[in-house]
């Protein structure tokens, strides 16, 4: 195929990709909401699992349809260009939402999280529904800043572990709502088999825990490559910054937790805190922000 | 008063130190300035730095002076390098320092030692368990299993105490004492490192001197003599773009590097993502833009200048803008002029570039007699032209080759040439940063991976195991379940 064949085709993934995690995120949903049942002469409702195991079964399918399917988009778009598919923010869009369906499968296959797939899908909907049709530019070579081995490591490095750190803060909200359902009397019926408190506040932790290294090493491995694309390996470039916001957020979080004990509630919300400033760092910093990370109109 | 007296003890003032550095570094102060750093950090990313964006910050001066001023003063245009943001990271190292080292020093104690003794009371620890098995040989076939293990243990009378995770707090303290390193190599390079920048045509050369550049910066105790002696010849510079969106895909710059001066120069490529390298000084291809040449006569068709002149780009597809100064002629000349590398034009927006390469260039120059300021003291931009003594006469736009009489003299758009502009980077405190963010990684995963835990094993009338995880990390109860069949198994054996 040639590199326009290759492109158009990687749109046509994508595309795809938008037909099937619809589809996840409504057998997700389906599982979740009509798994309640009206008991018979009672004004009580019933969760029945059963019921609705096909549907989440379904709903995982999909997933693991579209992470694979999501990953030939990529790959595709990438060969179309010949690099690697992270140049521009499309490019960073589509394999963040790679990233972060991968994050969700490991975490099911580890964990059995599949409730987990409910807000997965529809973020990463929204992520490639806007990719396709605000961030999308015409698959191009590099400027020549690009240019550069660090593009693969440092990039795919922030790639996979904003992809964790988005997991990490949808558990972290699950827990807090949980914990609001459970205060106030107990758990509705469709979220009996959401994990426990306590196993959602571990997961939360662990996920941070285990990538916290590797945003550590993206952040310096954009120094070194900063060092010889600009001439200075660190000169608070606002996209600079707030990966330092997000690296200090996430220890802080770290610490809280390690050393002081911070458990449950605290601990989710400074969980979320931090993974804001890393969504901020996406979104603004790209759109709006100047700086020596803006190339190419996004 | 007396009872004042009682309850605020005359502490003194190197009692009033110890307290103050108690405070500073304790976990709790430590883990608030981390955070404040984070918060301190926002403003800059927010507001325009000087040292990034000069533009940017005067349009502030410009649309509210006062304002501006205000902001100025809070040093929320220079955030970084401003008092408050370096104490709060001076607090945060001391603090670091006081928390790290004498936590290194007891850790380096207890390389070697044995585990504390074991608890009184098993029952209230973590997967506590009876396991039948010969009380007699208990303790050794634990001992044996344990120390398979790797486990460092302590063997009292009727009991073992084992741990295991060491490791932890070895990565832990690798970690902040690599924080503490980087900020060294930080300091060094600030400190006695030196960062430059100079324009250069095709064609010229560069001496490494401080009077070649056009704007130099020294660290604090960096003297002008430091710099290193080499020369460099621009001899070519390529720009390739992509046809289809006019991006940049490609730029090669190639020298003759003389290092020192006088010595046989060498040819060297410089390109974006690799610069020139001599010991810890390196050469970087900045930025690029275009010098059209010209050449200016008077009435007489006396030559009063001739040249390249450097020229600032505007956008993308490279039209530059610039100030050509001719102060020979009386009056004085000067023209604002643009260069347009391939011309396009339409009614709503004139003469405008179409394409980052030179294929068919215009130099549309508006002409100004009077007087150029050059004399009134104040230093004044090569770029542009301050019109405020001078009076337009004429407006055109020249072709290559083509010529514009202005009525009192001439100006011919000859060529042009590609310049360059090189950074000039000496930093000797990078390496040390470098090997400070290498240590720091490892210091992080291995203390972040490696699990810490004791295993008690009593026995009294029954034989008691039980364990403590540090910060609950799982694995524990495996390894309580793994001991517990090793001893019944152990009773097996012996039967």
């Amino acid at each position: 195929m040639t590199s326009t064949n290759l492109a158009y085709f990687s749109n046509g993934a994508i595309y795809a990709c938008l037909v099937i995690f619809t589809i996840a995120f409504f057998a997700h949903t389906y599982e979740v909401s009509w798994s309640v049942k009206n008991v018979a002469g009672h004004d009580r409702t019933e969760f029945d699992l059963n019921k609705t195991a096909r549907a989440g079964r379904l709903g995982t399918a999909m997933m693991v349809l579209g992470f694979i399917i999501l990953g030939i988009a990529d790959l595709t778009r990438g060969l179309s260009a010949h690099r690697v598919p992270w140049g521009n923010m499309y490019e960073f869009s589509i394999t963040g939402a790679f990233m972060l369906t991968g994050a969700f499968l490991f975490a099911y296959v580890k964990y059995k999280v599949r409730w987990l797939g409910l807000p997965v899908s529809i973020s990463v909907l929204l992520t490639l529904g806007t990719a396709i049709t605000v961030l999308y530019r015409p698959s191009a070579p590099l400027v020549p800043a690009l240019k550069s081995p660090w593009l693969a490591i440092h990039v795919l490095a922030a790639i996979i572990s904003g992809g964790v750190f988005l997991v990490a803060n949808l558990v972290a909200a699950t827990y807090l709502l949980m914990e609001r359902y459970e205060k106030r009397g107990g758990r509705p019926q469709w979220a009996e088999k959401i994990p426990s408190l306590e196993n959602l506040d571990q997961l939360s932790y662990r996920l941070v825990a285990f990538v916290f290294p590797l945003w550590t090493f993206a952040v310096i491995a954009g120094a070194i490559w900063a060092e010889s694309a600009w001439g200075k390996y660190w000169s608070w470039d606002p996209k600079e910054t707030w990966a330092f916001i997000t690296w200090v957020a996430y220890a802080a979080y770290l610490h809280a937790r390690v050393t002081v004990g911070w458990r449950g509630r605290r601990a989710a919300w400074l969980c979320i805190f931090a993974g804001s400033t890393f969504l901020f760092n996406y979104i603004w910093v790209n759109i709006w922000g100047t700086g020596l990370h803006t190339y190419s109109g996004l | 008063m007396s009872e004042t007296k009682a309850t605020v003890p005359d502490i003194g003032i190197i009692g009033l130190l110890r307290w103050a550095w108690r405070q500073l570094t304790s976990m709790r102060t430590a883990l608030i300035l981390l955070m404040l750093l984070g918060v301190a950090a926002i403003p800059g990313s927010l507001f325009p730095q000087r040292n990034q964006n000069p533009q940017r910050v005067d349009a502030y001066f410009t649309s509210d002076p006062t304002l501006a001023k205000w902001m100025d003063r809070l040093h929320l245009f220079n955030v970084y390098a401003s008092p408050w943001f370096s104490a709060i990271y001076l607090l945060l190292f001391i603090s670091l320092i006081g928390c790290v080292l004498p936590r290194t020093f007891h850790h380096l104690a207890a390389i070697g030692k044995k585990p504390p003794l074991t608890p009184r009371n098993l029952d209230r620890m973590e997967g506590y368990r009876v396991v039948a098995t010969d009380s007699s040989l208990a303790l050794e076939s634990a001992a044996k299993w344990l120390k398979r293990h790797r486990f460092r243990i302590r063997i009292a009378e009727n009991s073992i105490s084992a741990e295991k995770g060491y490791g932890r707090e070895t990565g832990n303290l690798l970690f902040h004492l690599s924080l503490i390193l980087i900020l060294v190599g930080v300091a060094l390079g600030s400190l006695f490192g030196m960062k430059g920048e100079a324009i250069l045509n095709v064609g010229d050369r560069f001496i490494n001197t401080p009077t070649s550049y056009d704007n130099i910066n020294y660290g604090k105790f960096q003297g002008q003599g430091s710099l290193i002696p080499f020369s460099l010849t621009v001899t070519n510079f390529v720009a390739t773009y992509d046809p289809v969106t006019s991006q940049p895909s490609n730029y090669v710059l190639t020298t003759q590097i003389a290092n020192p001066v006088g010595s046989t120069p060498k040819t060297v490529v410089i390109k974006v993502n690799k610069p020139w390298t001599s010991g810890s000084t390196k050469v970087y291809l900045q930025a690029n833009g275009y010098s059209p040449i010209v050449t200016v006569r008077d009435k007489s068709g006396h030559i009063t200048f001739q040249g390249p002149v450097i020229f600032l780009p505007q956008d993308s597809n490279l039209s530059s803008l610039g100030a050509i100064k001719i102060p020979d002629m009386t009056p004085q000349i000067g023209f604002i002029a643009s260069f347009i590398p391939t011309a396009g034009s339409s009614a709503k927006r004139g003469i405008f570039s179409t394409y980052p390469e030179v294929l068919d260039p215009r130099l549309v120059l508006s002409a100004w007699q009077g007087n150029l300021g050059l004399d009134s003291g104040n230093p004044q931009s090569v770029y542009s032209l301050d019109t405020s003594k001078m009076a337009k006469i004429g407006l055109k736009a020249l072709t290559l080759g083509s010529t514009y009489d202005f009525g009192v003299g001439s100006i011919t758009f000859d060529g042009w040439r590609a310049w360059v502009n090189l950074q000039i980077v000496d930093d000797p405190g990078k390496l040390y940063a470098l090997y400070g963010a290498i240590f720091a990684i490892l210091g992080l995963l291995i203390s972040l991976f490696t699990r810490q835990r004791r295993i008690w094993v009593k026995v009294g009338s029954d034989v008691e195991i039980a364990g403590l995880a540090k910060n609950g990390i799982p694995g524990l109860e495996e390894e309580l379940v793994a001991l517990a069949r090793a001893l019944e198994e152990s009773k097996g054996g012996a039967a």
